[in-house]
């Protein structure tokens, strides 16, 4: 099948209800999404589907054939970070950092489409990614901080 | 500043490196050159010691032996060498070390490993020589060349200058090689300290924040497969028989093997290896199991904290001070199982070849695992390399004296009975049903309380497992982490006694952040809070005037609580509830008051302050971000967390949705002080953790007029 990743296309061969993290990891090599809890309970292995954050652990490959897939590793470059990772680097979010791909991509859809969020936006769009660190002080503080920067403030 | 794996840096100096032996004198190139082959070290480079390699392009790479997981000892052991070299923070670059239980032990246990929040404590000075040594060494050689005094000269930003010349350390390296390491050498006065004590940004956010940092999950090798494991739900039982048709005709999976851990599925993937272990029928042998419910073994626990125990801690007469005293208080607190579930569950990856291997894992006893292997599959220890990488959390959960595993994957190249590589992944459902488990722990408390209100008996008693027994740090005897922080309170108590009734059962303990503190702070500060409540006293002041007189250091982050948070005693106002606790442990003092509300029967902690003393603060950000996490952490546990043994044993919780971990929505303002120090630095990775449960719970009582007396508070049906 067809994936189009990071705006990469990709023929892969899998069975069609692979999970696509599982897809992205063994089978592409993109190992910035990351396999947490498998039931959709973490968000470490959150990615964008045509825009939308979705668990790739429960999205079957096949469903996502020709669809637009973003991952951790095309949302932003070394020398451009996205606004959410330029927020999170300067907020210094990360601890161990496992979940942090994960929680960027939530992020980031977040704000795609509520660019100014309150913080209760903040905590329905971000309640679903867990981090065992407790960095959710910090991640609120960038989330923020990515939003002022996005309008130039 | 940046963090290279060994691997990067392998690639990047190749070509430096063919066919050079050793370029420079032996002598000084003491550590790093025997630990990590003559291959790793570019020509012109200088590795005064097993910590530090200066290169020539100017890069200076400090060789952590202690593994990061989040709680910052990549920055914090930098900070320490770039503090004593003069570098500039943005020439450090950071690695693992490798396995090397002498090279790189932790000096406060003797091998190497991370634990018991003893990173920086342990490598405050250590780290500090390190970079001292190789400063003087570079001085020594600018000195040589410009045939100026040494101690004329001066370093700034990773430049030495006689006022005339000036080089780099880098253009200084190959002949700093050449000089005498000096054997103690002169370190700053705190005072002349310019990083130390800063913000200092950590060297791996960046890498953490683009998708790009390496955890053992991460690392595929040619040919590899992946490998899980069908484990019992029951903790000990064993494989009695097992049919795997089913399992061998899932696509990709290769083959089944039974392994003293379960029986291993290997495949071509993840997805096809999950697949297959679903499709394989196993048939459990019971007969060294677990097989009582956590409520048996709870009623097992509270029957024994009827009898005494070994001795912990005795003050006086406590049985006969309670008998005497006006009011006689008495409380026995019920503590789960709790799994640390990491984000990252327990993985490594195996590869053989020829009869040496290599190994990738998120080790904390590195030493230990490399052993393991060795053992395991009958190799020459100079055949097994190990890659200490980036963890995924711990908790305590990667610290492994049994090397279990090392063991496991061990088993697992064993069986397969070839050359190959092999990933072992560790589902979430295998992470919570796979035992080494803060242990169950009953405390049995009796208080009494003189017609004056004063506390004039005190009795604690433990009943749990030891989690050194058997382990290399057991010492015989009494196990301190078993109730760690129940003894050697701050507190003047005429009669006291703490004793230890020692359990076993066949579900392995093991420490989790902050070992006994998780529960004997509970136990101890809910206790006292009720005795201060039922004399009359207020919580802050209550303690104060118990604070023995040498505990300045607790009586200093109490007071500075209650600055920050306005206290006047006020408990309840409007809706709100406030509570503190005071704990010290890992040699830090934590003071902590919270702010809550009832929402909808479960407490929600709106704000917590918190104070911390922690000696040096080497990186106040990393400090603060650590109590944070460590607030949230042990805040989540105590609403949500309990792992359960069901009827036969079973466990009961099997991934996010039953063991139900703290959400951002549910994450408390936290607001942190430190206190100011010219102590050696402490720990910081555990201390934020103890407090929490206890102010949360006396805040609750405050609101509700009870303290759970069983944990966690969603259990407690409060």
């Amino acid at each position: 099948m067809y994936l189009i990743v990071n705006d990469v296309g990709h023929e892969v061969d899998v069975e069609p209800e692979m999970p696509l993290l599982w897809v992205l990891r063994d089978v592409i090599g993109l190992t910035g999404t990351k396999y947490g809890c498998g039931v959709a309970q973490c968000g470490a292995c959150t990615v964008h589907v045509d825009g939308v954050a979705r668990r790739s652990c429960q999205v079957r490959a096949g469903d996502v054939a020709g669809a637009r897939i973003r991952t951790i590793e095309g949302l932003g470059t070394p020398d451009a970070p996205h606004p959410v990772q330029a927020a999170w680097i300067a907020g210094q979010v990360a601890q161990c950092g496992y979940c942090q791909s994960g929680q960027i991509m939530q992020a980031a859809a977040l704000l795609a489409g509520t660019p100014d969020p309150t913080d209760a936006d903040i905590d329905a769009a971000m309640a679903g990614n867990l981090c065992r660190c407790g960095t959710y002080p910090r991640i609120r503080a960038a989330i923020r901080a990515a939003a002022r920067a996005a309008q130039g403030a | 500043m940046t963090v290279q794996t060994r691997r990067q840096f392998l690639a990047a100096s190749a070509g430096l490196v063919i066919g050079v032996a050793l370029p420079i004198r032996a002598r000084a190139q003491s550590g790093a050159a025997a630990a990590l082959g003559d291959g790793t070290l570019a020509e012109g480079s200088f590795a005064p010691n097993a910590f530090v390699r200066v290169a020539p392009d100017n890069t200076i790479t400090v060789f952590c032996k202690h593994i990061e997981f989040g709680q910052g000892p990549y920055t914090g052991l930098a900070t320490l060498v770039a503090e004593e070299m003069d570098a500039d923070w943005s020439q450090m670059r950071v690695e693992a070390a490798p396995a090397d239980d002498e090279l790189y032990k932790n000096l406060a246990f003797g091998i190497q490993g991370t634990g018991g929040s003893t990173a920086m404590a342990n490598s405050w000075m250590q780290m500090r020589q390190a970079g001292a040594a190789a400063r003087a060494m570079l001085v020594a050689a600018a000195a040589e060349r410009w045939g100026s005094d040494a101690a004329t000269l001066t370093v700034s930003a990773g430049t030495v200058s006689d006022g005339s010349n000036s080089a780099t350390f880098g253009e200084l390296a190959e002949a700093a090689a050449a000089q005498d390491v000096p054997v103690e050498p002169a370190v700053k006065n705190p005072s002349e300290f310019t990083l130390i004590g800063t913000d200092r940004p950590k060297v791996d956010s960046r890498s953490k924040s683009d998708g790009t940092a390496m955890f053992t999950m991460d690392v595929y090798r040619d040919g590899m497969e992946t490998v899980v494991v069908r484990r019992p739900r029951v903790i000990g039982a064993t494989v009695a028989s097992f049919d795997d048709a089913a399992a061998l005709e899932v696509p990709g999976v290769t083959a089944v093997r039974q392994i003293p851990q379960g029986v291993a599925v290997y495949a071509t993937s993840t997805a096809a290896a999950l697949k297959g272990r679903e499709a394989l029928s196993v048939e459990w042998d019971y007969t060294d199991a677990e097989t009582r419910s956590s409520e048996e073994i709870f009623a097992a626990f509270s029957e024994a904290a009827r009898s005494p125990g070994l001795e912990a801690e005795k003050v006086g007469d406590s049985a006969g001070a309670i008998a005497a005293a006006e009011t006689v208080h008495e409380a026995e607190f019920l503590f789960p199982f709790l799994a640390h579930a990491p984000l990252e569950p327990l993985d490594a990856v195996l590869e053989l070849k020829d009869g040496k291997a290599e190994i990738w894992m998120g080790a904390q006893f590195p030493g230990a695992d490399k052993g393991a292997v060795t053992q395991v599959l009958g190799l020459e220890p100079a055949d097994v390399t190990m890659n200490v990488m980036l963890a995924g959390g711990s908790f305590g959960r990667r610290a492994q004296p049994t090397a279990h595993i090392g063991v496991e994957i061990a088993s697992i190249a064993k069986a397969a009975g070839r050359d190959g590589a092999w990933k072992l992944v560790w589902t979430r459902e295998d992470d919570l049903t796979g035992a080494y488990y803060r242990p169950i722990t009953v405390h049995r408390m009796r208080g009494g309380i003189a017609a004056d209100g004063s506390i004039v008996g005190w009795e604690d008693r433990v009943v749990n497992q030891s989690i050194m027994a058997g382990t290399p740090f057991d010492q015989g005897g009494a196990d301190p982490t078993s109730f760690e922080g129940s003894t050697n309170m701050p507190y003047a108590l005429p009669n006291l006694t703490v004793d230890w009734v020692k359990q076993e059962l066949p579900v392995a303990p093991l420490w989790w952040r902050s070992v006994g503190h998780t529960h004997t702070a509970y136990a101890t500060e809910v206790f006292l809070d009720e005795l201060l409540e039922k004399a009359g006293k207020d919580p802050v002041q209550g303690r104060l005037d118990l604070l023995k007189d040498e505990a300045g250091r607790d009586r200093a982050v109490l007071e500075r609580v209650a600055e920050m948070a306005g206290w006047d005693g006020t408990k309840v106002r409007g809706d709100r509830a406030y509570g503190v606790a005071l704990h010290e442990s890992f040699q830090s003092y934590v003071a902590q008051i919270v702010e809550i509300s009832d929402a909808g029967g479960l407490p929600r902690v709106h704000k917590v302050w918190c104070a911390i003393d922690c000696g040096i603060a080497v990186n106040p950000n990393v400090i603060r971000a650590q109590i944070e996490g460590g607030i949230g952490y042990g805040l989540g546990t105590a609403l949500y967390n309990e792992l359960t043994l069901g009827e036969g044993g079973e466990v009961q919780q099997l991934n996010f949705d039953t063991y139900r971990m703290l959400r951002i929505n549910e994450m408390p303002e936290v607001e942190v002080a430190i206190i100011d120090s010219d102590a050696d630095p402490t720990g910081v990775g555990e201390p934020g953790t103890p407090p929490i449960a206890p102010a949360v719970a006396n805040a609750w009582r405050a609101l509700t007029g009870s303290s759970p007396r069983r944990l966690p508070f969603a259990r407690a049906g409060v």
